[in-house]
């Protein structure tokens, strides 16, 4: 379908008949934003506005019948703003015309005065004046100023990370439709249908009955359609309610930029002390976060950068902090991992400086460092297995990943080769890195883990599948259709599955934190199994066939000399009266956390990978060219080798992109410069690496009972992305000979390259 | 009214719909929705779609980005959009959808269809495609989720099988149906009420601008349609050029003939000059540009997407005045020149004279670019037009172009700033010298200064470093979301070293390291 134009987005969906409709043309909705950071409005004059040709229906805060705030977890995010303003682009009101364009036009005619005041948007300032949207928290395990202190090697220093715009294709959307009893359907490109249903119905002031949201599949999210997508939603169904006609709301795509939350940009400030070899003793870690105006989803975004603080190494002291600072900015949310990838990219930045400082190649660093699960006590004769939350590593890849790529990827032959090249280049430098991931599988939340499906097999033998993930590109609807055909032994073909709708399967999780096959594929299979098991019973019982001689394969059932098509099985057991529909569910063993403490088993496991990255730098101008990249990484038992290594390369580039071309600017007053693909540049094709080997770990079971022991792929891959970041690093060292670890903030873009470049040369010329 | 064909399918559009975007046409008033917007800005390439023209009684595929590109644009011609490349009769797959399904090219789908099409236009032009011509097509779709790897496998299979396709076999029959269409009365060329309108012949141009001074032209269109999609303003009337004969015209004036097309005289010593007219496609400027200055090339692959180069054109890119346009600066350091029409009047200018201010130009009430004159390289002195076998002598004037555009994306992106350096050497003496810089200053231009350092003067670390200083006295560039104002200017100045290490290193060796990062180096560099 995708390829033939044939697949359905949200915007295609709007039934554009007109008058053959009974709900008459439909609505577009366009919504009005404020054009200062922070303050109040004085005056909103929306005369102008009402009277534009084609608008039909104009609402403000006052206009919504229920529950003002849409906030997600905590309160803070109005759906419109009804006193303080608190970013640029904060939703003030919203205008339904008969068109998009005219809507659009409109919202352009509003007369607004503001009482201004100043705004805080610089995150540095934020962490000065202790301004946060949420308590920091802390977590620690053994005493890090004393191990500190007494460590015969320090180094502290600074790191910014920058923030990162979704760009997924297919912008904010959602269609809402007024049924007949004051019920509203909604279609929506959505990560979280239970979650926007709940959202609608309190606006609404309706019960969640009333409310059904609909996503049959999204073109992208990556996570900015966790949270984000409910406003627009909310607007859509507050239209249609009041209008009885069907509304859209689906935002441009610089109203996108400007209006919805970003990955959020950290300052991250260390110390850390190590032995003279370069094994870390100590860390001190300051985790900032900039969340913007909200808490929105930040506690635990910024949990999960502390719990990856550590990656893949054994910090035997370790004080780790996390702030979530305020600023009068968008209300940063979700993307693929979901702070990890910040709190990892810390770890694998001082990686890099102990190995400066004590001389070695970084990767021996990274090696020594490595968590131990098997043998070797620390000097003080603790296991180096435990995690600074207290989770103890049992099953971890890592080394063997590490070493694999080591040797097929020809790591210290082409480290050989690079430093050659770059003693006979003035001008171009090459870097080399590689670096390894351990992330988290769970929601940190643990009443997240949890999930349900719903089957129904037909007695022509076809089978209907509903669970409550959604599908925004990551192949999760065919993973599933593949769990519940093996379990039947039908082929995937026979399996349909239905758009996700909240009217099918209640209370579901967002389709989040890479769970979204683990839960929702052992859904489906407890949901198969059932009706297995009732088909077993039933032919056992009407063949007088022991049911351990019936058999589900091929796309048959075998009861015992007899075969029958699934259709016929189907046939007999609803002619005797057995029931061929099923629900499952399924909750995630084993995990359990305490926030107070700060320990306890987050993760049910943890997914494994490690990335070797290669570039070329020019000294020059700061431009750089990614040139090979050799990636290998932990899915377990791979439920679909083409879908997971699609994960894995989108991943890697989609973060290649975070760390390099993709740099979020706002200017002095809170408005978002990069507020256009021409401004804000996610990678193109001829930015992915073109030498770009890609392999899945051979043998890998998942040790865990997980679904086919496979494991989670959505958001791990990402972090190996931080390969070619470091490699960028590495080769700025080379213009001054790898005596000093280059000073580089992310997006290495080339401005801050060549900034690395010149400060290194400076120095170089200063000794 | 308007005549082309949606696939086989004649259609007729009043003139009032003529500066709907075909976007919004296909998608709200033929729903069909298989055409994506992304960001209606042309940078996404979601809604790309491809047009088939007449050339030479033959059918020419060129991709573009319909959200950018207007329904006045298609008169008789074959808009081809994801829903018609799979056979009709029996939905089999086109082999582009084909190899997209095969290599897992797809993964939230949205857009695949642009893509999809881009690569059509691909199989159609380039069977047998390398990766770099690949990425030069596909460099406009902007894929979130792949990683884009099985996306330039697909690319790979599918031009790797390219053979005749059902537009193959239709090609005769679409080529006699548009030719049916081309001739046509210009009905709204004396009617001043009209909001499109399509002059054929320089004359009407002349003719509409004097009657309609607030009117605006169109060409390519790829940044006038923003003020549509983005700022929401109106634009019309719209005079739009792209069916005004002269303007579509390439040829090269010879020291023996005169401007036939202008009537100007030749009077320089210039031994040949090309005219390209203001509306002619920068795709189709590429094979004279780049044969004349090769090191060009690359610059003008850089140019936007394959879209934007379908569709911009040479004209466009210099009447916008731009302060980050790409080709001005090297126009300006080519020593290039337009023609402008006001009525009946012609005149020539220098590129460099032009630009006047910011977004501001020389160009009075009434008058237009007519066309570009682009000097020929200096016969005999250009390094493409060497060969081994006649070596220079040594003391010979040699003619020195290079092109730099630094950008924070390599491909599909503005340039933060570009330089272009015009330099002839004799004797290890740079004796003349031209240069031109954008995005340093609110209009492309020369740096008078830093020419003067430079001429005279071997290009030495001594004369590079006054050559760098005086850059300061010409420029004082801004900080915006592209880069800061100091990043601007230590680049410009870096690459005048970039300049002398290349132009002093003598003619690439094999064993010699690249001196810049391209799209070739890159390929090539891998260990």
């Amino acid at each position: 379908m995708h390829v033939t134009g044939a697949a359905l987005y949200i915007d295609d969906q709007i039934p554009f008949s007109g008058s053959a409709n009974e709900l008459g043309s439909p609505l577009f909705v366009c919504v009005g934003g404020s054009a200062i950071a922070h303050g109040a409005v004085k005056r909103m004059d929306l005369s102008r506005v009402k009277q534009a040709p084609g608008v039909v229906d104009v609402v403000t805060a006052e206009d919504i019948p229920g529950q003002l705030d849409i906030g997600a977890v905590f309160p803070g995010d109005p759906l419109l703003v009804a006193d303080t303003i608190e970013y640029v682009g904060q939703p003030l009101f919203a205008v339904a015309a008969t068109d998009f364009t005219s809507a659009r036009k409109a919202v352009k005619l509003a007369r607004l005065e503001y009482h201004e005041q100043r705004p805080l948007l610089d995150l540095a300032e934020a962490v000065a004046k202790r301004f946060y949207v949420r308590p920091p928290h802390r977590m620690q395990r053994g005493d890090a100023d004393a191990a500190l202190a007494a460590a015969p090697n320090r180094l502290h220093g600074e790191l910014r990370i920058g923030g990162q715009e979704h760009f997924y294709l297919e912008g904010q959307a959602s269609i809402a439709i007024p049924e007949e009893d004051g019920s509203l359907t909604i279609l929506s490109s959505n990560q979280n249908p239970t979650e926007t249903q709940k959202l609608v119905a309190q606006v609404m002031a309706l019960p969640m009955h009333k409310v059904t949201l609909v996503t049959r599949r999204m073109g992208g999210a990556f996570g900015g359609k966790e949270t984000q997508a409910a406003a627009w939603a909310c607007l859509a169904a507050l239209f249609a309610a009041r209008n009885h006609r069907v509304v859209e709301c689906k935002l441009a795509r610089g109203d996108d930029m400007i209006m919805t939350g970003k990955r959020h940009n950290f300052l991250h400030r260390f110390a850390v002390g190590f032995t003279d070899h370069g094994a870390i003793t100590a860390l001190t870690s300051m985790l900032a976060a900039q969340c913007g105006n909200s808490p929105d989803l930040s506690d635990a975004i910024v949990d999960r950068a502390m719990f990856h603080n550590d990656n893949c190494y054994y910090l035997p002291n370790v004080t780790i902090d996390g702030l979530r600072c305020k600023t009068h900015t968008v209300s940063n949310t979700a993307f693929r991992g979901f702070g990890g990838p910040q709190g990892m990219l810390a770890i694998e930045s001082i990686m890099d400086e102990i190995a400066f400082a004590v001389g070695k190649d970084p990767l021996e660093i990274r090696k020594l460092n490595l968590y131990d699960t098997d043998s070797g006590n620390d000097s003080s004769g603790a296991q180096r297995n435990i995690t600074p939350y207290h989770q103890r590593i049992t099953d971890f890849t890592v080394p063997q990943i590490i070493a694999q790529l080591e040797s097929e990827a020809d790591y210290w032959q082409r480290r050989e080769q690079i430093k050659s090249f770059n003693a006979a280049s003035p001008v171009l430098k090459k870097g080399l890195a590689l670096t390894p991931v351990k992330f988290g599988i769970s929601f940190t939340v643990s009443h997240l883990n949890q999930a349900g499906a719903l089957l129904h097999m037909y007695t022509d033998g076809s089978i209907l599948l509903n669970h409550g993930g959604t599908e925004m590109g990551q192949g999760l609807m065919i993973k599933v259709a593949q769990i519940v055909a093996q379990e039947l032994g039908v082929s995937p073909a026979r399996i349909q599955v239905s758009a996700t709708r909240t009217d099918k399967i209640p209370n579901t999780a967002p389709t989040a934190a890479s769970s979204g096959t683990d839960i929702n594929g052992m859904a489906a299979r407890n949901a198969a199994r059932t009706i297995k098991q009732r088909l077993r019973a039933h032919l056992s019982a009407q063949y007088q066939t022991p049911a351990a001689q019936i058999v589900f394969a091929n796309d048959q059932i075998t009861v015992g000399e007899q075969t029958l098509s699934i259709a016929q099985g189907a046939k007999s057991a609803w002619l005797a009266r057995v029931q061929l529909s099923a629900s499952g569910f399924y909750k995630t063993p084993k995990i359990h956390y305490c926030r107070e403490t700060a320990r306890g088993r987050p993760f049910y496991y943890y997914a494994n990978g490690a990335a070797i990255s290669e570039v070329i730098i020019d000294t020059l101008t700061g431009e750089y060219k990614l040139l090979r990249a050799d990636l290998i990484h932990d899915v377990g038992n791979s439920i679909n080798p083409g879908v997971d290594i699609g994960q894995i390369e989108g991943g890697y580039v989609q973060g290649v992109g975070w760390l390099t071309s993709e740099e979020l600017k706002w200017d002095e007053r809170g408005r978002l410069l990069t507020d256009s693909p021409a401004t804000y540049k996610i990678p193109a094709i001829a930015d992915a690496p073109p030498i770009f080997n890609v392999r899945l770990l051979e043998n890998a079971a998942n040790r865990e009972d997980t679904i086919f022991h496979s494991k989670a792929v959505g958001e791990p891959p990402l972090m190996l992305a931080i390969s070619a970041w470091c490699a960028i690093r590495d080769a700025i060292a080379a213009v001054a000979d790898h005596t000093r670890c280059p000073k580089l903030d992310a997006p290495a873009t080339p401005q801050e390259i060549l900034k690395a470049v010149d400060a290194l040369r400076a120095l170089k010329v200063a000794s | 009214m308007l005549h082309f064909l949606l696939n086989q399918e004649p259609i007729a559009v009043a003139d009032a719909h003529a500066e709907l975007t075909i976007l919004e046409w296909l998608r709200v008033h033929r729903r069909k929705c298989g055409t994506k917007e992304g960001c209606a800005s042309g940078d996404c390439g979601a809604c790309t779609v491809v047009v088939a023209t007449v050339e030479n009684d033959a059918l020419a595929y060129r991709a573009i980005n319909s959200c950018i590109a207007f329904v006045g644009s298609l008169h008789a011609k074959q808009l081809i959009t994801v829903e018609d490349l799979a056979a009709r009769e029996d939905g089999k797959l086109h082999a582009v959808q084909q190899a997209m399904l095969e290599q897992h090219g797809s993964q939230c789908g949205f857009c695949t269809p642009g893509f999809i099409m881009s690569m059509f236009a691909l199989y159609k032009n380039h069977p047998q495609a390398t990766r770099h011509t690949i990425a030069q097509s596909l460099g406009g779709n902007l894929c979130r989720c792949t990683g884009y790897r099985p996306i330039m496998d697909a690319a790979l299979q599918a031009t790797r099988q390219a053979t005749d396709d059902q537009f193959s076999a239709q090609a005769e029959a679409c080529v006699k149906k548009l030719k049916a269409l081309q001739p046509r009365q210009p009905a709204n060329a004396n009617d001043n009420s009209a909001r499109f309108h399509r002059p054929t012949s320089a004359q009407q141009l002349a003719t509409l601008m004097q009657q309609n001074p607030q009117a605006r032209l169109l060409a390519g269109g790829t940044d006038l349609a923003l003020e549509v999609t983005q700022q929401l303003n109106s634009i019309t009337p719209i005079i739009f050029l792209g069916e005004v004969t002269e303007l579509r015209h390439t040829h090269t004036h010879t020291h023996e003939n005169t401007h036939a097309a202008t009537n100007l005289a030749t009077t320089d010593e210039k031994p040949h000059e090309h005219e390209i007219g203001a509306a002619v496609p920068l795709a189709d400027c590429g094979a004279l540009l780049c044969a004349e200055y090769p090191d060009l090339a690359e610059l003008l692959s850089r140019f936007g997407s394959a879209q934007i180069r379908n569709q911009a054109t040479l004209g466009g890119n210099i009447a916008n005045a731009s302060p980050i346009a790409d080709l001005p600066p090297a126009l300006i350091a080519v020593g290039a020149r337009l023609v402008l029409q006001q009525g009946a009047r012609l005149r020539r200018l220098a590129v460099e004279d032009y630009f006047l201010d910011y977004h501001k130009t020389a160009l009075a009430q009434g008058e237009f670019i007519r066309s570009v004159l682009l000097p020929g390289a200096q016969a005999g002195r250009s390094p493409t037009r060497q060969t081994s076998a006649q070596p220079l002598h040594a003391n010979a004037p040699t003619q020195k172009i290079r092109a730099y555009k630094i950008s924070k994306r390599f491909d599909d992106d503005i340039s933060t700033l570009c330089a272009v350096f015009n330099v002839t050497l004799q004797d290890e003496v740079i004796v003349a010298v031209r240069t031109g810089f954008g995005g340093l200053a609110a209009i492309p231009k020369r740096a008078h200064h830093c020419e003067q350092a430079l001429l005279g003067n071997p290009l030495n670390r001594r004369t590079v470093q006054q050559a760098q200083r005086a850059l300061n006295e010409d420029f004082q560039p801004i900080s915006d979301a592209r880069a800061s104002a100091a990043y601007r200017m230590t680049v410009a100045q870096n690459l005048l070293q970039r300049l002398a290490n290349e132009l002093t290193a003598g003619e690439q060796l094999e064993n010699q390291p690249p001196s810049r990062i391209s799209v070739a180096t890159a390929a090539a560099a891998a260990c």
